[in-house]
């Protein structure tokens, strides 16, 4: 299986992940430059946590325009899996991969802690390991990941399903984020953008206790071997 | 002809802003019992050259904002066109 994370003048979890995709889950993983113009083929491209071009404008209205991401939306939209992390969250909202967008935290306070989720739909490519209404604690490290949307695109996003993990109640929300959304997918399951971070609560030598974020990649995997005969080589 | 833009970016009316109520708070403060409301925007001066028509360069800037300087689905903007002398 391989996998692919871009790294932006900016970014700083792309290491991160990829050790966890690398060393723990043994994808064959590539590091992406933000100039690159094509990409190799991915069973997932992850567009990692950090600061792209310092968050200026707004968090990753820069990035949206970075060459990497004219292959990224293309193989997003030929259906490849995309996971955005925190500032990968808000750059797949900027690109329009995903609906809505993010506003500051509704306390203006950078926010760098431990959240209560609940996994509120497991029927994706990066939740199917837990079991629905399953509470989860992953780290949180955003100023901006107060999310909004419109009424019509809310009905929408619950309509389809599309909501995939909350914060667990208004006193966990770190930010404020309309109905205290924590992650939403596209439609079509394969995009997924959220502000915790999975890669940080992958192995106990990190978070000793709670290893949350582990299902979001053995979820990936599961993904993949089941569709079979599309693993990329 | 070179063009001054001067663009001014806010969040739509009636979402939220966590900033400007923050502001507005801390008039309050200060005494300023007046106040209803406040939105905190962003302001961008940008220069173009060589541009003959203002709708040409007009054009340009709205572009501009629908790409990149604003985001649609929370800001409004507005600008303001001006040929530069000399």
């Amino acid at each position: 299986m391989k996998a692919g994370v871009v790294t932006f003048p900016g970014s700083n979890c792309d290491r991160d992940v990829f050790h966890v995709l690398q060393n723990i889950f043994e994808f064959d993983t590539d590091m992406i430059w933000h100039k690159d113009k094509k990409i190799k083929n991915y069973d997932l491209i992850v567009l990692p946590g950090g600061f792209s071009y310092g968050d200026y404008l707004r968090s990753g209205a820069i990035a949206r325009f970075a060459k990497v991401m004219e292959p990224v939306i293309e193989f997003a939209e030929n259906g490849g899996l995309v996971l955005g992390i925190c500032n990968g969250f808000q750059i797949l909202l900027e690109s329009n991969l995903l609906p809505g967008a993010m506003k500051v935290n509704d306390n203006l306070k950078f926010v760098c802690r431990n959240t209560k989720l609940t996994v509120i739909n497991n029927n994706t490519p990066f939740t199917n390991q837990y079991k629905n209404s399953e509470s989860i604690e992953m780290p949180v490290a955003h100023g901006e990941g107060n999310y909004y949307i419109d009424k019509k695109g809310l009905m929408e996003l619950k309509n389809n399903k599309q909501i995939i993990l909350k914060y667990k109640n208004k006193k966990e929300n770190p930010n404020g984020s309309i109905k205290n959304i924590a992650g939403i997918c596209n439609k079509e399951r394969n995009i997924f953008g959220l502000m915790p971070h999975p890669e940080r609560c992958s192995e106990p030598q990190i978070s000793p206790g709670k290893v949350d974020g582990y299902n979001i990649f053995s979820s990936i995997i599961s993904y993949i071997n089941k569709r079979g005969d599309k693993v990329a080589k | 002809m070179d063009w001054e833009v001067k663009i001014e970016t806010k969040l739509k009316d009636g979402i939220l802003d966590p900033q400007g109520k923050a502001v507005k708070t801390g008039l309050k403060s200060l005494g300023y019992d007046n106040v209803e409301s406040v939105y905190v925007g962003k302001y961008l001066e940008i220069v173009l050259e060589d541009i003959n028509k203002k709708n040409k360069a007009a054009k340009m800037v709205e572009e501009m904002c629908n790409k990149l300087l604003a985001n649609p689905v929370i800001e409004d903007y507005s600008y303001k066109l001006k040929k530069m002398e000399g």
